[in-house]
């Protein structure tokens, strides 16, 4: 008698992985796990990463970065201030309950108190429901980048949210620092909902019955994703077929795992701009524009260290990668090394000068061993470059101190929009305004304070467009920052997972959208 | 009654000693926080603004000087309180120790290769010198301690997963919860999953252990007792292991147990190259990702953990060897 309840136990055990195998489970493997279930707590590629599985936005971006409608099947601009959005009328949260516009009206409100996202929601001052299915973003004023903005909205389920948690503290509060509600629960809209989780070891899915996208082509039932830190395991672990799915691919096994029989790679150039700064306010040579274009014109970033073709991704004279509306290409990257050593000579610096270089070591693929083949590269027109490299964990705070006289950092877009690079790499800083916060050349030109600030009231899109361009040349021809090379972007997946379709330059792999043969 | 205030002696002094060790730790911990790096950065987005930041850094308490950190550190450390991890968002010592069964089940697995393989090895090594077998043992040991963990790890990695696909590259595989305890040595997975790890932390031991057994043996060989035995017509394999291994035993012991700190170092690369979910990793993780916190903690609690080995060491000596006492013990 006794034996019968355990016997059960067991009939669950042995079959419930039975029952779920009908479907097809995906094995993936990346870098780091988020550190928070919580889609507004840390605004950060992991946060979005899993935003996109569980939540669902109210539009996002397609590969050509054209925007696709998600919850939001069609809006329309009602005056320069008001974006109207309508919403689909099918969609249910995991909790059961249907989705409204009240539901994206809370959500609107969170992120702006959260205290990592606000700042991008500034220029909007609110959120009106219209009816069930339709919702008004209004803005401060006109303001061109709504629909970008859109892609950050996740509607939550207000519901779930609302309350107090068994400690007593309330359930939609966003705590940085300690645990909360949201940081371990989750309610949404998206394809899967969460199973399980051991933070830094696993995190479990299962595909959500109720999802209202039936047009999806996705046929993942269970998604069990593990971060592996170690770039060399990570590889091993996709060619022993312990995983099928691996993201990012270092850099030094691009052709190993392009030539391995049984995986595929997908490498493309992401929309992160590796660059230099030079701080003008620790060498008065910097601020002389002609040293600045010298040192331009003798980094040949055609030479930057790489060690496979898969993928190769322009050289940038850009800060604006291509899709971006100031991407000019009529820009190209300048390598002259006899121009250089003239402009040297015409600006007094014929013998040089010595600097310090400092650049991350683990932070941004192939960091420090771009920083030193552009010290070698400076060499030749005399600048003797001290360089330090160090793990990222130190660097912020050299880089906030300003403590160095030529310095790395790698930028992409929040907006996924060119203005975003020039309010912070390029506008004079400005601590109570926050503009040029990375700006740590102290490069300031009036001309491009002047520009920036005004597309962001541009609404025309060409209009703006060309406000941009001019940016980018003025920026060119200052040669304020100097642009390396935009980042590469790889994943690995065996071949019957076919990655290609639902990977993208924002980094976010659809993968509700994902088939696996 | 003499033995027991001996042995009451012995455990005061040790957790004395074990708090001064802690103490210490801390003080340094405290000390060389700031150039640890900046955990703000880890847990908000690089375009928030810096006013966001002063504020979350003045809640945690990190713009304090030191000191006046340490002191509130040991303010709530009194009432149990070790910290918040900032990455995991759970106290520090929860965290820490529920890493410790993955560790500490490496080690062991590690040991108990070393043990298996050092203890034959050494002795073949030491009754037939010279030997090609001999050599080779050497040679081989040689050759384990010159490369250096990490690559040991991805070659095994890549021959046993990659190549001939039986066994797995990474993580612990399938455990058991045993309340407290979740291990991973009760099922077949979990068995495979830590083979390629404990053979890779061993390798850096096995060239030590070999050469000690065989030293200590060679030492043991040479006393009259052996030969005394030899010539009453004792076979020669049980005057070897039964006699001489028996006493060559003893120094194993002592610097075994020195070494375990030695083994708890080179977890954090084991770790890290097997994504094995250990203290190790998980201090690497707290390193590389200025966790200070979960860093402040896992130091005071390793320092700790290496005065409790070396009680246990010392323990242990005591019970092989008559002629130490407690009273001599420090």
């Amino acid at each position: 008698m006794r034996l019968l309840p355990i016997l059960s136990l067991f009939t669950v055990l042995i079959c419930g992985p039975v029952l779920a195998a009908g479907g097809k489970t995906l094995r993936m493997a990346y870098d780091a796990d988020p550190a928070s279930l919580d889609p507004h707590e840390q605004l950060s590629g992991a946060t979005l990463q899993l935003s996109h599985l569980v939540f669902d936005p109210l539009v996002r971006f397609r590969k050509d970065l054209s925007l696709e409608p998600r919850l939001a099947t069609r809006w329309e601009q009602i005056d320069e201030r008001t974006t109207r959005f309508h919403l689909r009328d099918d969609v249910r949260f995991h909790s059961g309950r249907l989705m409204t516009a009240e539901d994206v009206a809370w959500t609107f409100n969170r992120l702006k108190q959260s205290p990592d996202f606000k700042a991008l929601f500034e220029p909007f001052e609110a959120a009106k429901v219209i009816d069930e299915q339709t919702i008004d973003l209004v803005t401060k004023g006109p303001y061109p980048l709504v629909l970008n903005l859109a892609t950050y909205i996740f509607p939550m389920d207000r519901e779930f949210y609302t309350g107090t948690d068994a400690r007593g503290a309330p359930k939609d509060a966003v705590v940085k620092h300690g645990s909360s509600f949201a940081s371990a629960n989750m309610s949404g809209t998206g394809p899967f909902i969460v199973t399980g989780r051991e933070q830094g070891i696993r995190l479990e899915l299962k595909r959500f019955d109720g999802y209202w996208d039936k047009d999806s082509p996705g046929n993942v039932d269970e998604i069990v994703l593990t971060p592996i830190k170690e770039p060399a395991t990570r590889v091993a672990a996709l060619l022993a077929g312990d995983v099928d799915f691996i993201g990012p691919v270092p850099p030094t096994d691009l052709n190993r795992v392009q030539s391995a029989a049984c995986c595929d790679l997908v490498a493309i150039p992401s929309n992160r701009v590796l660059t230099f700064e030079l701080n003008q306010k620790r060498v008065a040579a910097f601020k002389d524009p002609r040293v600045r274009r010298a040192m331009s014109y003798v980094i040949n970033r055609e030479a930057s260290p790489r060690r496979s073709c898969a993928g190769k991704p322009p050289p940038p004279a850009n800060l604006s990668p291509p899709g971006y509306a100031g991407h000019d290409p009529a820009l190209q990257p300048p390598y002259d090394l006899a121009k250089a050593k003239a402009l040297m000579k015409e600006a007094g610096y014929e013998d040089g000068f010595s600097a310090t270089m400092i650049a991350p070591n683990n932070r941004y693929v192939g960091d420090a061993r771009i920083a030193e083949a552009v010290a070698v590269m400076l060499a030749k027109i005399n600048i003797k470059v001290d360089l330090q490299t160090l793990p990222k964990a130190q660097y912020w705070q050299r880089f906030d101190a300003r403590d160095a006289d030529i310095m790395m950092i790698g930028w992409q877009s929040d907006t996924q929009d060119s203005a975003n690079f020039y309010e912070f790499l390029a506008m004079t800083p400005d601590p109570k305004t926050g503009y040029g916060q990375y700006n740590a050349g102290n490069y300031s030109n009036p001309e491009v304070d002047r520009l920036t600030l005004q597309t962001q009231t541009m609404t025309d899109p060409d209009a703006r467009a060309e406000v941009l361009k001019k940016i980018e040349r003025i920026l060119y021809e200052d040669a304020a920052l100097l642009p390396l090379q935009w980042q590469h972007l790889a994943w690995a997946a065996r071949k019957n997972v076919k990655i290609e379709p639902v990977v993208n330059v924002i980094d976010m792999p659809y993968l509700g959208d994902l088939v696996i043969e | 009654m003499k033995a027991l205030a001996a042995g009451a002696g012995f455990f005061a002094r040790r957790l004395f000693q074990a708090l001064l060790v802690m103490l210490a730790i801390l003080v340094i911990a405290f000390a060389v926080r700031t150039s640890l790096g900046d955990p703000l950065r880890e847990i908000m987005g690089q375009a928030v603004p810096e006013s966001e930041r002063a504020e979350l850094r003045h809640e945690l308490g990190l713009d304090a000087p030191w000191p006046l950190q340490l002191v509130r550190y040991l303010g709530r450390a009194a009432t149990g309180d070790l910290g918040t991890s900032i990455i995991y968002k759970r106290p520090t010592v929860e965290v820490v120790l529920a890493k410790f069964p993955a560790s500490f089940e490496l080690v062991l697995g590690a040991s108990l290769i070393v043990l298996l393989l050092s203890v034959p090895g050494g002795v073949y090594a030491a009754v037939r010198p010279g030997t090609l077998g001999a050599r080779l043992i050497l040679g081989l040991s040689v050759l384990g301690i010159s490369v250096p963990v990490f690559v040991t790890g991805i070659l095994l990695i890549t021959v046993f997963s990659v190549w001939l696909g039986w066994l797995p590259a990474f993580g612990r595989g399938e455990t058991v919860d045993l309340g407290v305890w979740q291990t991973g040595l009760l099922t077949l997975d979990g068995l495979e999953h830590l083979l390629l790890p404990a053979l890779t932390l061993s390798s850096i031991m096995l060239p030590l252990f070999i050469r000690l057994v065989r030293g200590a043996m060679l030492d043991e060989l040479d006393h009259d007792y052996v030969r005394t035995a030899r010539a009453k017509g004792a076979a020669p394999l049980r005057v070897w292991l039964v006699h001489a291994l028996r006493n060559a035993l003893l120094p194993l012991v002592a610097v075994g147990g020195l070494q375990v700190g030695t083994l708890i170092a080179y977890t954090l690369l084991t770790e890290t190259v097997f994504q094995w979910p250990g203290m190790g990793f998980l201090f690497l993780e707290a390193v590389t990702r200025a966790d200070i916190p979960l860093i402040t903690t896992y130091l005071v609690l390793v320092g700790l953990l290496f005065v409790i080995t070396n009680t246990i060491v010392d323990l242990v000596s005591l019970m092989l060897d008559p002629r130490i006492s407690l009273e001599a013990t420090p």
